[in-house]
């Protein structure tokens, strides 16, 4: 039997396409429990390479014979080693190229909708970290939110959609991922926007993006509007797309709310996030369709791989938008919270620019789930 | 700490860094110490999850420029 071997894309397919898919996952038990590959049809098997060393034969009938085996590790070469073995065993399996850290890389851009006039809107998708960013593009120009560090992704998207970056936002300072944003305006020379709340320690040039700025894309004039919505950060800045569309960064999720504490000032700015969320939203119209910047879990995407919603469904079903008694909802936000994303401290450095590590160090520190939200 | 054999598993990727320890500590007696040094990050968690499952005790890690040292006790 030859090993195959499957990229993160194939992977993607699995996710988006709702297909069945068997993990061995080889990594130890904590790096298992901490964060994996999901699909919503995916099943899996935690064994450490380690544990392997001397045979696979215990294993063996765990491992289904009728569907994909994929053996993930966290980089590559232990799941090559185990998928070799199980190879020699007469088992057909895979084994995932990079491992998680090309799983936590891969972006999957899927278009959301037309737009009037050939305009079009893309969500990418990065399944293993959970981030997601956003292209509009309208008429040979294109804008860009919420990037994440890969930015040639972005600025190939836009080549092939033969359009022109002009206008890159950040919704906020983030903390779980670093951001593309300034190095793909600096590349392509579109204009770098950043909430200046949130900007106060940063050490290079943006353009200040506040209430009400409203830029055009494309000469159909697709309308991006900004919308101060602090709460997870005090510059925290959602926008209104074609006036159908609620992009609401990290503040309100599909199935979760924002958490309020990564910059050190949850009792600060949990009364600003009840605000964002319990009264500046419900001014909004219930038709727009929100557009998070993450999911936290599988069960967050449509059919089509978006993840989107009506924002009237989501009064109606996301608990965090249901929490009427005020005391309680301070409790919830800032009681309890979730371990914070890893080196989140370090990554809000980076996207400051006030350090600059290479790329595996970055990959390092991107390492595991986002953890931005609060259920 | 009186150790009994030392492994540079230096420069080498995961899977290799355990599968030489495991190798090393196979040669070594029942209380006696292995030394080990990597540079692969993912041995930090992964030698002490090794030797728990079998058995063996991590006596010390320590980083010291960039390196992974390890003092593992034969179970």
């Amino acid at each position: 039997m030859t090993v195959k071997k499957w990229t993160a894309a194939n992977v993607a397919r699995k996710v988006i396409n709702n297909e069945e898919l068997f993990i061995l996952d080889v990594r130890n038990q904590d790096a298992f429990e901490d964060w994996k590959a999901e699909g919503h049809k995916f099943e899996y098997l935690n064994i450490p390479y380690f544990e392997l060393l001397d045979g696979v034969e215990e294993i063996l009938p765990k491992l289904p014979t009728d569907k994909d085996v994929l053996v993930v590790c966290a980089k590559e070469g232990s799941s090559v080693m185990v998928a070799e073995m199980l190879s020699e065993a007469g088992r057909e399996v895979a084994y995932l190229e990079g491992g998680m850290k090309s799983w936590s890389s891969y972006l999957e851009p899927i278009k959301v909708t037309d737009l009037e006039n050939g305009g079009e809107l893309y969500q990418f998708v990065r399944l293993g970290k959970g981030c997601l960013s956003y292209m509009v593009i309208s008429e040979g120009e294109a804008a860009i939110i919420d990037a994440v560090r890969f930015t040639d992704v972005f600025t190939t998207f836009a080549n092939e959609k033969g359009v022109t970056i002009k206008h890159v936002f950040d919704t906020h300072l983030h903390a779980d991922h670093i951001s593309g944003g300034r190095h793909i305006a600096a590349a392509t020379g579109a204009t770098y926007y950043l909430p200046p709340k949130d900007a106060t320690e940063v050490v290079f040039d943006y353009t200040p993006l506040t209430d009400g700025l409203n830029v055009k894309i494309g000469s159909s004039q697709i309308d991006v509007n900004a919308l101060y919505s602090p709460g997870h950060t005090i510059g925290s800045t959602s926008f209104v797309i074609d006036d159908q569309f609620l992009l609401t960064g990290d503040i309100l999720f599909i199935d979760s709310i924002g958490r309020p504490d990564l910059a050190g000032l949850a009792e600060d700015w949990v009364g600003d996030l009840r605000e964002t969320l319990y009264t500046r939203y419900r001014e909004l119209s219930e038709d727009l369709v929100v557009l998070p910047a993450h999911f936290m879990i599988i069960d967050e995407l449509n059919e089509d791989g978006t993840v989107a919603r009506r924002l009237g469904d989501l009064f109606k079903e996301n608990h965090g938008l249901n929490i009427e008694d005020e005391a309680e909802f301070r409790s919830t936000v800032t009681d309890n919270l979730p371990p914070q994303p890893n080196a989140y401290e370090q990554i809000r450095q980076v996207n400051m620019g006030k350090i600059t590590p290479g790329h595996d160090e970055q990959t390092e520190m991107e390492i595991g789930p986002n953890r931005c939200a609060v259920r | 700490m009186d150790i009994k054999k030392t492994l540079d598993a230096k420069g080498l990727a995961c899977p290799m860094p355990i599968v030489k320890t495991k190798k090393a500590i196979d040669t070594i007696n029942s209380g006696e110490v292995l030394e080990v040094l990597v540079t692969d990050k993912g041995a930090l968690n992964d030698i002490p999850a090794w030797a728990k499952s079998g058995g063996h005790t991590v006596l010390e890690q320590k980083t010291e420029e960039d390196i992974l040292y390890f003092y593992i006790q034969k179970a």
